[in-house]
């Protein structure tokens, strides 16, 4: 296979990796939203409302981008995904909808009435509903249940996102989401007592996380062969799983004990490991057993030059990305006079 | 309904909703900065707040542009899997390029609309020209896409699919140059008119109102200069069709027998059937004029094409009528306001020139969607134009029933959503209400 095949499935990999833990955070922003509780319970939601305001429409390109080089450098499997996950698609896609217009009307319309909140309540909800399909249909293409034969999918718009291997990969997309929300959203607080409310949160899913990734290997020994033969056997693919456990650990550790920026960056090492983890035991195969990077790679001067685009997109994007990140981060966000006093985080 | 009508019944849709939102993201961007830069200029709080009031307008249209969008392409694989499973990789590039523009749009919207106090002034303005820079470019990078199903080029067709892909010569196919002005042209014009719709009803009720002249004279040069623009860059469209796409030309002006010297039709029904047309009025030798600048130059009618792959006739001639109509009317009204405004040194604000703007506020919109309904319905029944049947592109899902009515009504919510949200946001700029001072931060943040 060339290289420039492997650059492209890369890349379509690290675009998922980045949706995973940027607009994955904002899903679980979402979640948080949905589960505000306590005597802080309104400035639980200020915070997120805040945190993922200036940064959302931004963290959902990567997603589009994805979608984007799929098509254009691996059409057949777009195509074939397109059909066999048809209903789910179009569901995420709907949750996508809501959660995205719920959040803009709730910031922009008159602000603390009956209409505000019911906004919030689409907008966390969707926020449920989309990650949990998400997962779903990439434990369907991980696993060997979507058929085809030639280019017609065989194997129905139900079955293959529906498994039990499926479903135990929703539920993992969803409380990894929440996770990553929870931890990043420490950093973002601004008072002691709202941080501690997220590092508790961050702690019991971050605890969540191992059963639910225990279950999701236990089912893929039947549901998904391919990716039990990936994770289990082959060296690279042990060493990432190395490297995910060591992460997790170092991320409940430094939210042990209140090291909020550092821990951000272990719970982001272990989230795109985990995605990493998933592509790298699925290649070269798209689409398990049928469709491989190679055998549905658009022409090599097509690849190439998606390349090139993608270069130009780096170069334009990464600095503009930067400068977002940098105003909008917390240290960007230094308080003006009559707002609370930064909290010292460690 | 058959599925395959269905299908295209929701693409349609999607794109029709998303069009308005997509147009408004190109062109409001410009107006805000526009009136920012006013606001330096002069000092005056107003266009300060106009400015907000545009960024604040921007970003609940843009979000809904965005994930209207979004839907888009899932429906590009959801809808037509078999164009994407074939064309996907002819066509990627421009998507690709299209996708960096958006990524920029999105950064520096988000810097414009939340950073007015955390960057320096230069930046921030700078944030607002890079947001109407990359939103012109991701339009720009679309169009192309359509144009290569109008006119196809950049491989060769096989049974088994396109072979000898050139994907820079599949971006630049025939006509790209005239279909990406005139889709860029319309963004602006009709946001333009529609802006200046709502604020010359406000001045209606309110003929004193500062806040509202000062909009209008943000809003009335752009609507005026694309309004005159738009027929010469439709003109040049049009020649362009009449060479490359013949069918569509017929369709659009009905035209059913091969004729040198043809006439133009305005009005007028067809009949399919027949092959007639009924109650129009025929200005003589016009469509040779228009179609290749000659008076007796030999116009191709419908019946020189075999009949299935004639587009819907009446639509498309339909369309054609409003686009045209609409266009002029938005012409004659651009010339009447400049003639005002070069004898009276101001933008006309009276009574009469008022209620012609406000009756002119949809024009743009209606005009918009005609004009990608000509395209579109033209291009019938082709995906991409004599290769691809739009029925051999179609899922095999069934049931596509149970998503078109699901996003239907949900277009339906959105958008009278939107219009409520809107506004509210304008009636904060009324005379007397409370909603009128002037208030610092553009966005929600507690």
């Amino acid at each position: 296979m060339s290289t420039e095949t492997w650059g492209l499935g890369l890349a379509v990999a690290g675009t998922f990796v980045l949706y995973a833990l940027l607009g994955g955070a904002d899903f679980g922003g979402g979640v948080w939203d949905l589960l505000a509780r306590g005597p802080r319970k309104a400035e639980q939601r200020a915070l997120i409302a805040r945190a993922i305001g200036p940064v959302w429409e931004v963290n959902h390109v990567w997603l589009i981008v994805g979608l984007v080089l799929l098509f254009s450098g691996f059409p057949r499997a777009f195509a074939a995904l397109s059909v066999a996950l048809h209903v789910p698609l179009t569901l995420l896609v709907l949750g996508i909808v809501f959660r995205g217009t719920a959040f803009t009307f709730r910031a922009y319309d008159t602000r603390g009435d009956v209409v505000e909140r019911r906004w919030g309540v689409v907008f966390s909800v969707a926020s449920v509903v989309a990650p949990l399909l998400l997962g779903m249909c990439v434990g369907a293409v991980a696993s060997d249940a979507i058929r085809m034969q030639g280019h017609a999918v065989v194997s129905g718009f139900f079955a293959s996102w529906l498994s039990p291997f499926a479903l135990s990969v929703g539920a993992l997309t969803l409380g990894l989401f929440a996770f990553l929300a929870a931890v990043y959203l420490t950093h973002e607080a601004r008072t002691p007592e709202l941080a501690e409310d997220f590092r508790r949160r961050a702690l019991v899913t971050g605890g969540l996380l191992f059963p639910l990734a225990l279950a999701v290997l236990l089912l893929s020994r039947e549901g998904a062969p391919r990716v039990w033969m990936g994770l289990s056997q082959t060296p690279f693919a042990l060493a990432l799983h190395g490297g995910t456990a060591v992460a997790a650990v170092t991320a409940f550790a430094l939210l042990w004990t209140r090291r909020f920026r550092a821990a951000r960056v272990a719970a982001a090492t272990q989230g795109g490991l985990i995605v990493l983890g998933w592509a790298v035991s699925q290649a070269p195969y798209l689409v398990y057993p049928h469709l491989t990077l190679q055998g549905t790679a658009a022409p090599l001067v097509v690849q190439r030059l998606l390349l090139v685009a993608l270069a130009v997109g780096l170069v334009t994007v990464v600095p503009s990305l930067v400068l977002l990140f940098r105003v909008f981060g917390p240290r960007g966000q230094a308080p003006r006079a009559p707002q609370a006093p930064e909290v010292p985080t460690t | 309904m058959t599925d395959l009508l269905y299908a295209r019944a929701q693409m349609g849709l999607s794109l029709a909703f998303h069009i308005v939102f997509a147009a408004a993201g190109v062109a409001l961007p410009v107006l805000m900065v526009l009136s920012d830069l006013k606001h330096r200029r002069t000092g005056d709080a107003d266009y300060r707040k106009l400015s907000e009031k545009l960024a604040k307008g921007t970003a609940i249209l843009f979000a809904v542009g965005a994930v209207s969008g979004t839907v888009l392409s899932f429906e590009l694989g959801l809808l037509w899997p078999e164009f994407m499973g074939r064309y996907g990789e002819v066509i990627g590039l421009p998507f690709s390029l299209e996708g960096v523009a958006f990524f920029t749009e999105a950064i520096f919207l988000g810097i414009y609309l939340y950073g007015r106090e955390r960057v320096s002034p230069g930046l921030h303005l700078f944030s607002g020209g890079m947001v109407a820079v990359s939103g012109a470019a991701s339009a720009f990078f679309v169009t192309l896409v359509n144009t290569f199903m109008n006119n196809p080029s950049g491989f060769t067709p096989t049974p088994a699919g396109p072979t000898d892909v050139q994907p820079l010569v599949a971006m630049f196919s025939p006509g790209w140059q005239y279909q990406t002005a005139h889709v860029l042209l319309s963004c602006y014009q009709a946001s333009a008119f529609a802006m200046a719709g709502i604020h010359a009803f406000i001045l209606l009720k309110h003929p004193g109102a500062s806040f509202h002249r000062k909009a209008l004279s943000i809003a009335l040069p752009l609507a005026c200069v694309t309004a005159l623009a738009q027929p010469l860059m439709g003109d040049l469209s049009a020649k362009h069709v009449a060479r490359a796409q013949p069918v569509k030309l017929a369709a659009m002006e009905a035209h059913f027998d091969t004729e040198a010297g043809a006439p133009l039709r305005v009005g007028g029904w067809p009949d399919v059937e027949q092959r007639t047309v009924t109650g129009s009025i025929d200005l003589p030798k016009g469509l040779s004029i228009l179609a290749f600048a000659d008076p007796d130059a030999e116009v191709k009618g419908l019946n020189e094409f075999p009949r299935d792959v004639w587009p819907p006739v009446a639509k498309v001639h339909l369309a054609f009528q409003v686009m045209v109509g609409t266009g002029s009317l938005m012409a004659l009204l651009a010339l009447a306001t400049l003639w005002r405004r070069w004898r009276g040194r101001e933008w006309p604000h009276g009574k009469g020139m008022m209620r012609a703007w406000l009756l002119s506020g949809p024009l743009g919109l209606v005009a918009l969607e005609a004009g990608w309904l000509v395209t579109e319905w033209g291009r019938q029944p082709w995906i991409v134009r004599d290769v691809m049947r739009t029925g051999e592109a179609v899922t095999p899902v069934p049931h596509l029933a149970a998503p078109f009515f699901t996003f239907t009504a949900v277009y339906l919510f959105l958008g009278v959503t939107v219009l409520f949200v809107l506004w509210r946001q304008v009636a904060g700029t009324l005379p007397g209400k409370p909603g009128a001072v002037v208030d610092g931060e553009v966005a929600h943040v507690h």
